[in-house]
């Protein structure tokens, strides 16, 4: 069975996956796991999956221009600018 | 090199590192070659934790007789090593390493055990220490055990060893060396023979 | 993404990297897979001339040293041969192929190691050609492979930490010791003068017109020399080549030719301990085979 490993590098810091070992079971999984990603103390934590646990999505769809979820959504500088020219704040700030 | 009269404390802590040092060292022969490559990565980790308490072990005996680690591990002469004829066969079935490693575990709990419970605060202060790696150690013996335990193999090594493994913790038991002893401290020391007393 | 081997090419060639289950040309996987899996092969048979001396390190420090450097060789086995099955070959058919003698290892590990002065040589020196060929993988178009190559690489900067040491150590010992050095620099200093292969410009290697490899073989030599001459020259070893030394001007280093047909006759299995390397392999696994029959039986 393969297992995929994720590591985290120091408490605080997201899981990244490591890589993966090959073993009969969990405990055989996780005790290699500990040596192959932890053995010099490089991880504070590790999250061992069976492989089969892991549902992977690679299409994300977007037709219909759903640019509200994204920065590209709001375009403030040229309306900030008009803003700054009616308040009569312009100058200042440009400086 | 070193006195043939040894305190107490000093011959208790070099038998428990020849132990180590001898089974480290056998257990590394795995190092490259073991049955798959995950165990491979695992088993070194014990092997070198083992070498890696012997040391520990001499360091604290070599404060008490004036002398270095790497002299108490190196420069005696075969027989004046302590260790029990356990660690010193050389093992190169899977199943009997596994056999010698588990039995090993079994007995080193219980040395450890009472080592902590020592009135000698740096021997029980040690024997916590190694016994937190020993800890995972036993974990491994342990799987290895279940998935091997109604192998006829793996039954028939365990019971080869097993009146080995009481000298372990029964230095009365400790008498005498096997031939292997010799072979194995030959290949450890070649290189530091070739040229007595340099820097490695 | 691309979906035909001319797009495939472009974009590979500006940097683009692509995952285990994008479509990718056939040419492409074949090569990929072969080049990874003798990656593999070159690890998993690296760790044999050094196991040699594991049981017979002359500290305590050293022993540690040496077998944590063959774990990890085993380790990177491990990983990059997991890259390989995920591209279709399991890694015991790898392992088969291997022992038969139907793959490929490294031309350095194909020869014997005689004194604990190859042990730093080769930490040292063999390592060190070794991350070079690494590091430029990190670049590598297939991202899976790259991305293993961070923890290889890292893991590889401890051994030559241990080798400049077991040199260091060994140049300011006894005269027996420093010729110990010497002697072992001379015999390893051909092998791996072949270790980056023969001066085939990128342009015509496939390898790099795939971004497998993102440098030639002659720019990874270059990059060699130009690292490790002037620290073997500081310690004051020679380096059997009596043609070497850097062209000021063009930065280019000047050497013998190193000797292609040896480099070919070993790589196709004629080293002087190819046999005795596979043998062991061959008499490791059938020893064990029951045990994996036994432990990994779910597992296949």
């Amino acid at each position: 069975m393969i297992y995929e490993v994720f590591r985290q590098e120091r408490k605080g810091q997201a899981f990244q996956h490591a890589g993966s070992v090959e073993a009969p079971d969990e405990q055989f999984a996780e005790a290699y796991a500990r040596e192959q990603y932890g053995r010099r103390g490089e991880s504070a934590a590790l999250w061992v999956v069976e492989r089969e646990a892991i549902h992977p999505i690679e299409d994300f769809v977007d037709e219909l221009n759903r640019n509200y979820h994204r920065v590209d959504g709001y375009p403030l500088k040229q309306k900030l600018k008009e803003a700054r020219e009616r308040a009569g704040t312009s100058k200042e700030r440009a400086i | 090199m070193v006195s043939p009269v040894l305190s107490e404390r000093a011959q208790l802590l070099v038998a428990i590192a020849d132990d180590e040092l001898i089974l480290g060292w056998r257990d590394s022969e795995w190092t490259g070659i073991a049955p798959f490559l995950e165990e491979d990565v695992a088993f070194s980790s014990i092997a070198q934790n083992e070498v890696g308490h012997a040391r520990a072990l001499y360091e604290l005996a070599a404060r008490d007789l004036d002398t270095t680690a790497d002299a108490l591990a190196f420069d005696r002469k075969p027989e004046e090593y302590r260790c029990a004829q356990l660690v010193e066969l050389r093992l190169p079935e899977w199943e009997r390493t596994i056999a010698r490693h588990y039995l090993y575990e079994q007995a080193d709990a219980e040395r450890l055990e009472r080592l902590k419970t020592s009135d000698d605060e740096e021997v029980a202060g040690l024997a916590a220490k190694i016994d937190r790696e020993e800890a995972y150690h036993r974990l491994h013996a342990e799987m290895w055990f279940e998935r091997l335990k109604d192998e006829p193999r793996f039954t028939a090594a365990l019971e080869e060893l097993r009146p080995l493994a009481a000298a372990v913790n029964d230095p009365s038991l400790r008498n005498g060396h096997t031939p292997e002893l010799a072979e194995i401290w030959e290949q450890m020391t070649e290189v530091r023979r070739s040229v007595p007393g340099a820097t490695w | 993404m691309a979906d035909s081997e001319q797009e495939f090419l472009e974009y590979v060639q500006s940097g683009g990297q692509v995952e285990t289950d994008d479509w990718m040309p056939d040419e492409y996987r074949a090569r990929l897979r072969k080049f990874i899996e003798m990656h593999g092969n070159s690890e998993l048979m690296g760790v044999l001339p050094e196991r040699e001396w594991i049981l017979r390190a002359p500290t305590l420090q050293r022993k540690l040293a040496l077998t944590a450097k063959v774990q990890d060789e085993v380790g990177h086995a491990q990983l990059i041969y997991r890259v390989v099955e995920d591209l279709g070959k399991p890694r015991e058919q790898c392992l088969d192929d291997l022992i038969s003698g139907k793959s490929k290892f490294h031309n350095v590990f194909h020869y014997p190691t005689k004194t604990w002065g190859d042990v730093g040589v080769i930490a040292w020196l063999v390592d060190a050609a070794a991350i070079i060929s690494q590091k430029a993988l990190l670049k590598c178009s297939y991202a899976p492979y790259a991305r293993i190559m961070k923890k290889i690489c890292w893991e590889e900067s401890f051994h030559i930490l241990h080798g400049r040491d077991v040199i260091l150590t060994l140049m300011l010992g006894t005269e027996e010791q420093r010729e110990l050095v010497q002697e072992a620099l001379n015999r390893w200093w051909g092998p791996l003068m072949q270790f980056h292969g023969n001066p085939i410009p990128p342009d015509e290697d496939p390898m790099y017109q795939w971004r497998i490899k993102s440098q030639g073989n002659d720019e990874a030599r270059q990059q060699f020399l130009d690292g490790y001459v002037p620290q073997i020259w500081e310690l004051g070893l020679t380096v059997p080549d009596p043609e070497l030394r850097k062209d000021e001007e063009t930065g280019r280093w000047h050497y013998t030719e190193p000797d292609w047909d040896e480099l070919m006759s070993v790589v196709t299995g004629h080293g002087p301990k190819t046999e005795d390397r596979l043998d062991l392999r061959r008499k490791a696994r059938e020893s064990s085979a029951w045990i994996r029959s036994v432990v990994l039986a779910e597992a296949a």
